[in-house]
């Protein structure tokens, strides 16, 4: 095992607000739609979180490059290197795309974009009905693949934690998790006894 | 690194399927079905009778016989005006909204009648109704769709549900069948109270000497954060007189509209924007109960109307008169007819922009002044 570096503590910190403000959208963005008496609840919060999202995923974006994630672990075949690359990719574009989209939509329908209070937004699309009704149906369409990735992104992570035992969980993880990683004594040590082969 | 080293060993596909791991996939798949499972009720996918903004406006499509391509599933019918609000200031003392501090702002809205009709004739006890977009130019737009109702005739999310099945029309008689009318009215006495003001009320002749009410209480907050329960009135500076028998008996289908057209013609047309104020006690949550008439009313400015359009791609046909969308000083009460009228009118909108638009009825010409 060649690395046991996590990532920096201001990635972990971006990644596990935004994963909480992601799950939160996701949830409030389909209960809003289909609600009637909590609609106005929900959207008056679905507009300035997105816009949080948006802000903080540009903040990701930013901090990636000064911070680079650790590489994934020596021994992950191609196959599964390939689709964790592509489904961060996803993640990422779609951390963009998503509040992007909700902003142009409510532009194409001249809504004023209220965030709070005077806090406004300018429109970034013209007045129009069909424009509109795209990226309406874009904005859902395109929300519901960010929660399958988000979903598959839950399950590779816990996959990681539970059955490979390897560095990559803790990487992102706090505390206990992580220490134990770092220290190249827990999740390895446990895992080498499952392959019954040494790893050091 | 050698795919057989002990590193690569842990990544097999064929570790998942030892004892050991099947259980922790087990765990893993339990908790992503969980998410699913809570995604979907969230939704409302899990939860049939709820009443959600689809249900309601497939009561609408239900209502008017069918879906009316690219047409409003209420207020189907109706016409863009532009004009101007002048705001005196009085409204200051009492919200924070710059449409309430002294100016004059552009305004652009739609007048209508209520039903889902786009082609339905022009009828003496058909509810007019007044869309607003007002306008400062430093954004901060303030909508508002009122009727000329003096009270709203339901209380709540479930009961406009049931009210709006209870009174769809019959299709061989072309009138609500009377035992369900009947039937609701009786299970909801504030419907029957409010119908019987509604009727002792007569219709105006026209759209431009109607008042048109908010009906539902609305908060303003003023500088100091004051909090105000509120609602309000544009009151019409043409003389009323009531709508007379013989009106709708001439051969033009669309006599209100084209009388709004021929007045607007003449010169601009002008409503007072009065504001009412709630003394503690006031229902701000029930809009079928009026306040009573000796309640403090504030006169905040004028609104003129100079000028009417046939809709037309991004004009008033294109705009969702959403009644929350407000500007800061001005907020949702706690009627629950609010969010249901803000959510419903989403879905209207959404469903309706995307589909193919026909020309509406009403049509302004396009030559001489204003219209």
């Amino acid at each position: 095992m060649a690395q046991h570096r996590p990532f920096p503590l201001f990635s972990r910190i971006l990644h596990w607000i935004m994963a909480a403000a992601i799950l939160a959208m996701l949830f409030i963005g389909i209960g809003m739609v289909s609600s009637v008496s909590v609609y106005h609840t929900l959207l008056s919060i679905h507009r300035p979180l997105g816009i949080l999202i948006l802000v903080l995923a540009a903040i990701r974006l930013v901090n990636r490059l000064f911070n680079p994630p650790p590489p994934l672990p020596d021994g992950m075949p191609g196959w599964q290197r390939a689709t964790a690359e592509g489904s961060h990719v996803l993640l990422y574009a779609l951390m963009f795309a998503v509040p992007l989209v909700g902003w142009a939509m409510l532009s194409a329908a001249s809504y004023p974009i209220v965030l709070y209070g005077s806090l406004q937004l300018p429109p970034i699309a013209p007045h129009n009905a069909t424009l509109f009704a795209i990226l309406r149906e874009t904005h859902t369409v395109l929300a519901l693949l960010l929660f399958v990735t988000f979903l598959a992104h839950l399950a590779a992570a816990l996959t990681h934690a539970l059955i490979f035992r390897d560095d990559v969980f803790p990487s992102m993880a706090f505390g206990i998790a992580r220490e134990a990683g770092a220290a190249g004594s827990g999740p390895q040590a446990r895992a080498g006894a499952a392959a019954a082969s040494a790893e050091h | 690194m050698p795919q057989d080293s002990p590193e690569s060993q842990r990544y097999r596909l064929a570790s998942l399927t030892d004892k050991r791991a099947l259980s922790k996939l087990g765990i893993i798949g339990l908790v992503v079905l969980i998410i699913v499972m809570c995604f979907a009720y969230a939704g409302g996918w899990l939860w049939a009778d709820r009443l959600s903004q689809a249900k309601v406006i497939d009561g609408f499509e239900l209502a008017n016989g069918g879906v009316h391509s690219g047409f409003r599933r209420n207020h189907a019918k109706g016409v863009c005006v532009t004009g101007s609000f002048e705001s005196n200031g009085a409204g200051a003392r009492l919200s924070r909204a710059t449409v309430l501090s002294p100016g004059s702002f552009a305004v652009a809205g739609r007048i209508s009648l209520a039903g889902g009709h786009p082609g339905a004739a022009d009828e003496p006890t058909d509810v007019r109704a007044m869309g607003l977009r007002i306008l400062p130019p430093t954004g901060e737009e303030w909508r508002t769709a009122m009727i000329d109702l003096p009270v709203f005739v339901v209380r709540d999310p479930e009961s406009f549900y049931e009210q709006l099945l209870a009174t769809k029309l019959d299709p061989a008689t072309g009138k609500p069948d009377p035992a369900k009318v009947a039937a609701f009215s009786n299970a909801h006495p504030e419907f029957a109270a409010a119908m019987k003001v509604v009727k002792s009320n007569p219709f105006s002749s026209g759209f431009a000497n109607a008042n048109y009410n908010s009906l539902i209480a609305f908060r303003f907050v003023n500088a100091a954060g004051v909090v105000t329960p509120v609602r309000w009135s544009m009151v019409a500076t043409d003389p009323f007189a009531p709508e007379a028998a013989d009106q709708a008996k001439g051969p033009d289908k669309n006599y209100l509209f084209d009388d709004l057209i021929a007045r607007l013609a003449r010169g601009p047309v002008q409503w007072h924007l009065v504001v009412t104020i709630a003394k503690p006690g006031d229902a701000t949550d029930d809009a079928t109960i009026r306040w009573p008439a000796d309640r403090e009313h504030v006169d905040v400015g004028t609104l003129t109307l100079d000028r009417a359009e046939t809709e037309a791609p991004g004009n008033c046909r294109d705009i969702n008169f959403d009644p929350l969308a407000l500007p800061a000083g001005i907020e949702s009460s706690d009627d629950p007819l609010l969010s249901l009228r803000s959510a419903g009118y989403s879905e209207s909108f959404t469903r309706r922009e995307g589909e193919k638009k026909t020309p509406s009825a009403v049509q302004v010409p396009v030559t001489g002044k204003g219209p």
